[in-house]
């Protein structure tokens, strides 16, 4: 099976670890990985704004970089929500793209959900037992894609204990530019969001935006906790895994 | 009513910074009422409600005019005397004519936003007229001369010391009298003005267009003396209001109340068919039904956000939504506020008044899920978004960068040149606002740093 890899411009600049671990947990599950060099952005931030004509031109740019992927997987749930859900959209009145822009939404997946719906594989290994999680459901992919169980499933399963969280599928306040816009509400929101984060070790999620933001207001604040992307958290998990070959190939 | 929501951003920064104990009420308030209205739902097959509101209410919106007739018909066989206004002047005209035809010295209100909306209780004080909020939240912010900050909790802003302290200084309550000694002394005040008002006013949650029952939702029971003591009833509604049958009624009322309060229903519901009949012994001499448009048929009129006219005013999507939650409603500069607010003000009053307003969500989707008639709000603000570019209402320097970034992104080289630059910038660039979009970003999140290659780098050197 090959997948092709959409690191998306803020994990390729600001968390390239995402993207390392993506890469090597993919390989471990036996995926073949490309990373097509012509991909940029997916345009969401234009999008949200409202230049749809703008956003028009990123994906149009990007539908030509996935044409003839297998697979698009992405380390971001809003980056998949923008390409799956809003892509379409985008289209809704040119019926050439729109067909384009479907069959792309259909081959493209966030990757805690690839992992679990399309390779089948719900345990990566061993590799978090002891480790207190909490986990940050991105909005995007909570309410947009529905991507709910997989990212906790994983977790779980590898030994994680999933501290619950009163505000876990609350907005973190990061919303692309709304942030720049609006950037006392955002911060406010990061504050509340916070304020109620229990005692744990890791604070993850699958979205790259949330992480930086909630990682600059943590330590802006000077909390205790370390963030660290999705990707990266399972790509732990596999680590101690001495039945995990059986998945391989 | 005066609409200041161009003054979002910096209303909104200034509550924070200036009344925080505004974020610290409307937070737990708001949160209370979030997780009620999610056991209310569990209770029933919710989903299916909701869909099913969502068919009644389109289909009344696309057949509007002949159930806005079959209404007229149906009040005016009930002996309620029907008015049409087309927009506020209008409809102050028609509440001015009828208060002065009838000798008004005094009205008593029940809550109605609809009526802030159309600027009633001014123009009632400009004729001389006295009038009385009834509604406990609603007389709390009229003794402080405020809008309500929240569709169904007008005064959710408050903390109870602020109560307190209000009611100390107007009537000499201890000060640290408890919250049913307050209620008491509003009651008192609020019988008094029962009694003497010759005019009730009232907003309308439903009206249904085969009967022309006018239905009230309510805790406190003040709508129901303010509807039927006074020889005067006035209902202010709203054109997008009415409910086909009769039938209609039972699912629209819980599920409103559901969503409002998690509450099965209202603690009052009023049905009211019109003034007292000879064999009755109380009720009103005369109802008026006044039917507002005030820019609804525009809005109807809108393929892109004729949607928002669903809205049962519960206030649900003010409850789930993380922004309105951080400053409650003063801050959008406008009657209706949150979600509800930000797609609603730009149909009623226009995109440029209101242009900050769709963007003050960060498109978390909250609103859609809890919406009791499925409005799709994230949608409608994006809506509102392009409008406000086409328009050219957003900011030169924003359109460029947006601009200039989707150039940079269809060329990849760009791209790479780009992110090599941003590899050169001095260690504290970032913190020192090379980019002066970024500096309130960075200000408030400290350790914004590009990781030290970028992925695209360590996959060219080998992975
Ligand atoms: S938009 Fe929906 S949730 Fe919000 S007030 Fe209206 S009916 Fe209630």
């Amino acid at each position: 099976m090959r997948v092709a890899l959409f690191v998306t411009c803020l994990a390729d600049q600001f968390l390239a670890e995402a993207g390392v671990a993506a890469v090597k947990l993919l390989r471990h599950l036996g995926v073949e990985v490309e990373f097509p060099p012509a991909q940029t952005c997916c345009g969401q931030p234009a999008y949200n704004a409202g230049y749809w004509n703008e956003a028009r031109q990123m994906a149009a740019h990007t539908l030509g970089v996935f044409e003839d992927a297998e697979y698009v997987v992405l380390p971001s749930g809003s980056c998949t929500a923008m390409v799956r859900s809003f892509y379409p959209e985008l289209y809704r009145d040119m019926p050439r793209k729109f067909s384009k822009a479907e069959a792309l939404s259909r081959k493209t997946y966030e990757l805690a959900e690839f992992i679990v719906k399309v390779l089948g594989v719900s345990t990566l290994g061993l590799g978090l037992e002891g480790q207190r999680i909490a986990y940050h459901h991105g909005c995007h992919a909570l309410r947009e894609l529905g991507i709910k169980d997989e990212p906790l499933t994983l977790l779980a399963n590898a030994g994680a204990s999933l501290v619950p969280w009163e505000a876990a599928i609350e907005c973190c306040g990061f919303g692309g530019l709304f942030s720049v816009k609006l950037p006392e509400v955002s911060l406010s929101m990061a504050d509340r969001k916070l304020s109620t984060l229990p005692e744990v070790d890791v604070l993850t999620s699958a979205d790259g935006g949330c992480l930086l933001h909630l990682s600059g207001r943590i330590a802006h604040r000077r909390l205790n906790v370390a963030v660290k992307p999705l990707a990266s958290v399972l790509w732990e998990a596999a680590q101690k895994t001495p039945e995990v070959d059986a998945h391989a190939g | 009513m005066q609409v200041k929501a161009n003054d979002y951003p910096k209303e909104s920064a200034r509550l924070l910074r200036e009344e925080p104990q505004v974020r610290e009420s409307v937070t737990g308030a708001t949160l209370n009422f979030d997780r009620n209205r999610r056991a209310a739902y569990a209770e029933v097959g919710a989903e299916a409600w909701r869909d099913w509101a969502e068919r009644v209410k389109n289909h009344v919106l696309t057949h509007l005019d002949s159930y806005l007739e079959q209404a007229e018909r149906a009040l005016i066989a009930n002996g309620v005397q029907v008015h049409w206004a087309e927009d506020a002047e209008q409809a102050q005209r028609i509440v001015a004519e009828v208060a002065r035809a009838a000798g008004v010295k005094k009205v008593v209100k029940a809550k109605s936003m609809l009526s802030e909306e159309l600027g009633i209780n001014p123009m009632l004080s400009s004729m001389g007229i006295e009038t009385l909020e009834t509604d406990l939240g609603e007389y709390i912010i009229q003794l402080l001369d405020q809008p309500p900050s929240h569709i169904v909790g007008p005064a959710i802003h408050l903390g109870l010391e602020q109560i307190r302290a209000l009611f100390h200084q107007r009537f000499g309550t201890p000060p640290d009298a408890t919250p049913d000694a307050l209620a008491g002394v509003a009651r008192k005040l609020l019988r008094e003005g029962f009694l003497q008002a010759d005019m009730g006013i009232s907003g309308g949650n439903f009206l249904v267009a085969e009967t022309g029952t006018l239905a009230l939702i309510e805790n406190e029971g003040n709508i129901r003396l303010s509807t039927s003591v006074p020889r005067i009833h006035l209902a202010l509604v709203g054109i997008e209001k009415l409910l086909p049958r009769f039938s209609d009624l039972a699912v629209f009322l819980s599920l409103t109340a559901r969503a409002a309060t998690g509450q099965r229903l209202g603690t009052f519901v009023s049905l009211l068919h019109g003034p007292r009949q000879a064999s009755e012994p109380d009720g009103p001499e005369a109802v008026h039904v006044v039917f507002v448009d005030n820019g609804r048929s525009a809005v109807l009129a809108d393929p892109e956000a004729w949607e928002t006219l669903r809205c049962v005013r519960c206030g649900a999507c003010l409850n789930a939504c993380p922004v309105y939650r951080q400053t409650g409603g003063h801050a959008y500069g406008y009657v209706y506020s949150g979600p509800i607010g930000a797609v609603l003000a730009p149909g009623l009053v226009g995109l440029e008044e209101t242009q900050p307003l769709p963007y003050a969500s960060s498109l978390c989707g909250a609103c859609y899920e809890v919406c009791p008639v499925k409005i799709p709000i994230p949608k409608l603000l994006l809506a509102w978004r392009q409008r406000a570019v086409e328009e050219n209402l957003t900011p030169r320097l924003e359109k460029a960068a947006i601009q200039g970034y989707a150039w940079a992104m269809t060329q990849p080289w760009a791209y790479r040149l780009a992110a090599k630059a941003l590899r050169l910038l001095p260690e504290k660039a970032l913190d020192n606002t090379v980019v002066p979009v970024l500096k309130a970003w960075v200000e408030g999140r400290a350790g914004l740093k590009p990781s030290p290659k970028s992925f695209r780098e360590l996959w060219e050197e080998g992975l």
